[in-house]
């Protein structure tokens, strides 16, 4: 694990959230460990109680019963409002203070832990920094002059003024539209990549669980966990039929997001020509030679430019026009789900490039489907054998 | 304005932000220029004495100064009861009586004002400014006391959250986001009750509490037309100022970044 984790450790044994004149709990003993350093995403239908337990843990509802620690320390015996200014809180619509400046708005957690004024305004040129926002600009604006996404990115930066070890986050990106919110869990995780927060994060959109969470929890009823995962395995496996149910169809695609093509063997085995260095004819000898019917051409710095079939070259006079383009192509950064896209509109074979637009292979369906079907059987042997 | 309260606050809105803002400019310059002809013609008349023991500058600012006076004084005990009392009525453990206490203000307000100066004077045996400004303040109490709790409830609740989510303490929570927040209806609520307080105040004279009504009660009684005319425009022009007064504190009082 990275050393420089500034999240700690939640712990939750038996908690319950009984409220008066009901008969049953609204969060029925409720044990979780929610590991340093990491997104653990509460998933489950509206209704299940997953507010309710993230907001025990601040303690903006007090438990019935039960055990709560925050990096070893008893929540349930620290006062209350000295508790919530040591956990990070990110709400829905950002839940800014309208009357509040964006730098006002950043500063009240540091302003009610008595920081001293210059600090707590470098603090807030850090924050709005941070989150992408120009202090010079966006200073002293009011919220209702920002769009939705920035409101929201300052929703952020106020919940991590203070530096806290812990972020609760409840469906904070559930009021934007889909393009903003796509950015925003980009940026999420850039932040996480640098911060380590531990992080709580409460939503309905089993997507957006998949995208963040290191592990995601499904609930079901009462908050009762019906499994408690990484991504992956819940994909893969899920451990009955509520949770099926919840991940819903197209498990296999959500799967394709999760991975990267420089984790899947691709092919390197394409013929390749530079077209500066080689001719048509030269080509077409070393085609009938390895018994291949398509060739790539190359520019000079190895850049993939076009495919050749054999039936092209005997017309042509040099290959920097001959065959047709390449189009869709995807570096070893891409997820498999972009790779699988590319497949489909390239029709069979889509180019794989390295970190420098250079050619390193190419990667066909069956490569995305041998690595689905392989990452099922791994996780049905590892549950079997568990 | 929140629709899902059951109790609605006192609106000063025209609905047209254009029309508030000729009206924050004309209404001063229409009163100066009305109350001004109306001084101008009881002054160069001819008077008799009776109506010049009245018409003269002295006593005019006199009756003009009590009646102010009596305005402020029911201004104070409005803010300094109303809103208090609006803030205290909003806590949660609170709830259950604060119809209770709109019921009162409701009472203070129905019953005819005369009346309840009248039965304040007749329990009390008090007179002069205080006996006047008490019953009048009782009786224009509700618009600050109900737009104070409208207003504090129409507060969104997910700031009142986020207030206590990043660790505000609830008295941070009321000072810092549910009152300022507020404001706008409270101005509203105070600049009703000044209008009403100011209107009311003309009947002062009754307990002995001066003001502009004993103008008019001379005016009536000696049958002079004109001490009748001076009184009731001052008392009219009076009211419309304190109405502006208002509109300003509305218009620059206010939270910023609401709009």
């Amino acid at each position: 694990m990275a050393e420089n984790v500034s999240g700690v450790e939640i712990q939750l044994e038996n908690v319950t959230k009984r409220y008066p004149g009901t008969r049953e709990p609204a969060v029925k003993d409720f044990t979780m460990t929610i590991p340093a350093g990491k997104i653990v995403i509460l998933v489950g239908p509206s209704g299940c109680g997953k507010t309710t337990t993230m907001r025990m843990i601040n303690r903006l509802i007090e438990p019935s019963s039960g055990r709560i620690t925050i990096g070893g320390e008893d929540a349930l015996k620290l006062n209350g409002d000295a508790l919530r200014r040591k956990v990070g809180y990110a709400i829905q619509q950002a839940g800014l203070f309208p009357h509040f400046t964006v730098a006002q708005n950043i500063a009240v957690v540091p302003g009610l832990l008595d920081w001293d004024k210059k600090q707590i305004s470098e603090r807030v040129d850090e924050m709005m920094d941070l989150v992408g926002l120009d202090p010079a600009v966006y200073r002293d604006r009011y919220p209702r002059q920002l769009s939705g996404g920035q409101q929201q990115r300052v929703g952020v930066a106020r919940a991590l003024a203070a530096d806290p070890p812990v972020l609760l986050m409840d469906e904070p990106f559930g009021a934007v539209d889909p393009i903003t919110r796509g950015n925003l869990q980009d940026e999420l995780l850039r932040l996480q990549l640098e911060l380590r927060k531990t992080i709580v994060f409460v939503t309905h959109d089993f997507d957006e669980a998949v995208k963040l969470g290191d592990k995601i929890a499904v609930l079901g009823d009462q908050s009762t966990i019906q499994q408690y995962d990484t991504p992956e395995a819940i994909l893969a496996n899920p451990a009955n039929d509520m949770v099926a149910g919840f991940v819903g169809a197209g498990a296999s695609l959500k799967q394709l997001t999760l991975l990267r093509v420089r984790d899947v063997d691709y092919h390197d085995d394409a013929l390749t020509v530079v077209a500066p260095d080689s001719s048509p004819s030269d080509l077409r000898r070393q085609m009938t030679e390895k018994g291949k019917t398509y060739a790539l051409v190359l520019d000079a710095r190895k850049r993939p430019q076009r495919w050749v079939h054999v039936r092209d070259l005997s017309t042509a006079s040099t290959l920097a026009s001959v065959g047709r383009p390449v189009g869709d192509m995807v570096s070893t950064q891409s997820t498999l789900q972009d790779a699988l896209e590319a497949i489909l509109s390239e029709g069979g074979n889509a180019v794989v490039t390295g970190s420098r637009g250079e050619y390193v292979g190419t990667i066909d369906i069956t490569t995305v489907t041998d690595t689905i079907q392989q990452l099922r059987e791994e996780h049905d042997a590892g549950s079997a054998a568990s | 304005m929140s629709s899902t309260t059951e109790i609605q606050g006192f609106s000063t809105e025209s609905g047209s932000r254009r029309a508030d803002r000729v009206r924050l400019f004309a209404q001063p310059v229409a009163v100066v220029v009305i109350v001004g002809l109306v001084l101008v013609w009881a002054f160069t008349r001819s008077n008799d004495s009776i109506e010049a023991e009245s018409i003269q500058a002295g006593v005019l600012l006199d009756k003009t100064w009590e009646h102010v006076l009596i305005t402020l004084v029911v201004a104070a005990i409005v803010v300094g009861i109303g809103v208090p009392l609006g803030m205290v009525l909003t806590r949660s453990w609170a709830r259950p009586v604060a119809p209770l206490f709109i019921a009162i203000a409701n009472i203070g307000q129905a019953a005819p004002a005369l009346g309840v100066l009248v039965l304040f004077f007749l329990w009390t045996e008090w007179d002069g400014l205080w006996a006047a400004a008490l019953p009048i303040a009782f009786y224009s109490l509700l618009p600050v006391l109900r737009n104070t709790i409208v207003g504090i409830q129409s507060v969104d609740p997910a700031l009142v959250d986020a207030g206590k989510g990043i660790g505000m303490s609830s008295s941070g929570v009321l000072f810092r986001i549910e009152v300022p927040l507020a404001v706008p209806l409270i101005l509203a609520g105070l600049r009703t009750s000044l209008v009403l307080a100011v209107g009311t105040a003309t009947l002062a004279f009754f307990v002995n509490g001066g003001g502009l009504g004993e103008l008019v009660d001379t005016g009536y009684k000696l049958n002079r037309v004109s001490v009748l005319v001076v009184g009731a425009v001052l008392a009219v022009g009076l009211a419309l100022l304190v109405d502006w007064v208002g509109a300003l504190l509305e218009e620059y009082l206010g939270p910023k970044g609401l709009t």
